[in-house]
């Protein structure tokens, strides 16, 4: 079974959403496997459900929300340095410089 | 629930007069015309550009005759191109009092605040014996947003809306949701809602024009509290915003000032017509709320995950906190704890139950959290729209 922290908004999905802060050390259960929690997840972080190869779509609610940049393993953070959108880039404060530049 | 009758027919749920800006320039003397009133329902609202805009005008138009508002006062420097004989006129017509303080023609600043206190004391008076009358659900227009969102918006505090949005739709009532550049990513899934085939392009278009007008800016509507919050993408935050609009089917598209017909869900489209001309369609929520109160919502049911505190003038609005460590931080600025499905101590179908009664007790009069503390938010900006097309609304014969 999978962590009751943890929360899979739909079947289709390959993240899960963090319900409770997770402290690094801690460890998850992701279908049936313990995984080391590597750094803090505050609530509403995504995990990932399994393997997810680079170019892989992520799967949220059911439909994608974007590709994954690099190849992420079960259990690691996913979000704005391995997630990118496939409509419009994530303004970031510290990178306010080369996202402007980018455009 | 009673609701203040005005002479045009239409029931509000709250007795304000606003205090209306026409320029920046009129806007201090505005603000402390209002401000001694501020406790008493006198709103400060305003716009504040020296050049003519259709859009402001038709905005200001509907504001200033908005049910929950009772009585105008204008406030113009004198030299603005703000049309403000036409928007005198307008109010006027609909029986409201309206009276317009032309600062360069009543000497200056502080003649012009006094004779502007004085207005505002006398028809305060008189909207103390305003009518009352009954008011039912089915007469109700409720607007749904959301801001300083995270991840925790989508999963509790957006479904518990869609959930009040569902109960209110069945009784009868008027639920507006918007902003179709945090729709980007889910035009299709919201599309297969639609009433009626033809209102299908409609909508997708309108997402579409949404996506090319930030793109065009090159920014989406996401702010770096959207990431802290563990928020990844656009698409993402679309998914969980989406999720306010409930179950039921879409009847139309409206465009900021457009009142839709009686009873059913509304989609409103915020994004300007047309080439880029005047930036970002959504400067803040302020900006949306305005524009939800100008297509007629009584009151406003806002979603929020980081923490947003701001309320509005003219209506009361809800704060539905979607993250218990929010809740917990600024219990003073929220109205329902969503944040309870996280924490197992409630259901999502409990929580709209509750938001859905919420919002009863305010149209009733129950004062939300940010009207206790003395918000009054207001901000109008220039746009531009084109007329809707026949596809957006139900034939006038099936109402």
């Amino acid at each position: 079974m999978t962590d009751r922290r943890l929360l899979q908004l739909d079947p289709r999905d390959n993240v899960l959403t963090v319900i409770a802060t997770l402290e690094a050390g801690e460890t998850i259960c992701l279908a049936g496997k313990q995984v080391p929690v590597r750094q803090r997840l505050p609530l509403g972080h995504k995990v990932a459900a399994c393997d997810i190869p680079a170019g892989a779509k992520i799967i949220k609610y059911g439909v994608p929300i974007g590709s994954a940049t690099v190849g992420i393993a079960a259990g690691e953070h996913v979000h704005v340095h391995n997630l990118k959108s496939d409509h419009l880039p994530t303004y970031q404060r510290e990178t306010q410089a080369s996202y402007f530049d980018q455009q | 629930m009673k609701g203040y009758l005005r002479p045009d027919g239409r029931k509000g749920v709250r007795n304000v007069l606003v205090v209306a800006y026409l320029v920046e320039c009129a806007r201090h003397v505005a603000h402390q015309i209002a401000w001694p009133f501020r406790d008493r329902q006198a709103h400060l609202i305003g716009f504040g550009g020296c050049y003519p805009n259709a859009y402001a005008l038709q905005m200001m138009k509907r504001l200033c005759t908005h049910p929950n508002v009772g009585g105008v006062l204008l406030v113009s420097l004198g030299c603005e191109s703000f049309n403000r004989a036409e928007l005198a006129q307008h109010v006027g017509a609909t029986g409201r009092p309206v009276h317009t303080v032309v600062i360069q023609e009543s000497g200056g600043t502080t003649k012009s605040i006094a004779a502007g206190r004085q207005w505002v004391e006398t028809v305060l008076t008189q909207l103390q014996a305003s009518p009352r009358a009954d008011l039912t659900v089915r007469e109700l227009v409720v607007g749904a947003i959301c801001g300083g969102s995270d991840a925790t918006s989508g999963i509790t505090a957006n479904p518990a809306i869609g959930r009040a949005f569902d109960l209110l739709v069945e009784a009868g009532a008027t639920a507006i949701f918007e902003e179709t550049g945090e729709l980007i990513g889910c035009e299709q899934v919201m599309a297969e809602r639609a009433a009626r085939p033809e209102l299908r392009p409609e909508l997708i278009a309108a997402v579409a024009k949404a996506a090319r007008h930030y793109a065009t800016l090159g920014h989406g509507s996401f702010a770096p509290g959207n990431a802290e919050g563990g928020l990844t993408t656009i698409e993402e935050k679309s998914m969980g915003a989406y999720s306010k609009s409930g179950r039921s089917p879409i009847m139309g598209l409206i465009k900021p000032g457009d009142v839709p017909p009686p009873g059913g869900l509304y989609l409103l489209d915020v994004v300007p017509d047309g080439e880029v001309r005047f930036g970002f369609a959504n400067i803040n929520d302020t900006a949306e709320i305005a524009e939800l109160i100008a297509s007629g919502s009584h009151l406003i049911l806002f979603s929020t995950g980081r923490g947003s505190v701001v309320g509005s003038a003219i209506a009361p609005v809800i704060k539905v906190c979607a993250n218990p460590e929010t809740y917990r931080r600024m219990t003073e600025d929220m109205d329902v704890n969503a944040g309870r499905i996280l924490e197992g101590q409630a259901t999502l179908e409990e929580v709209g139950q509750e938001v859905f009664a919420r919002v009863l007790r305010t149209a009733a009069g129950e004062r939300t959290a940010s009207e206790t503390i003395g918000h009054q938010e207001f901000t109008l900006t220039y746009k531009t729209f084109e007329p809707l097309g026949p596809a957006c609304l139900p034939a006038a014969g099936n109402l």
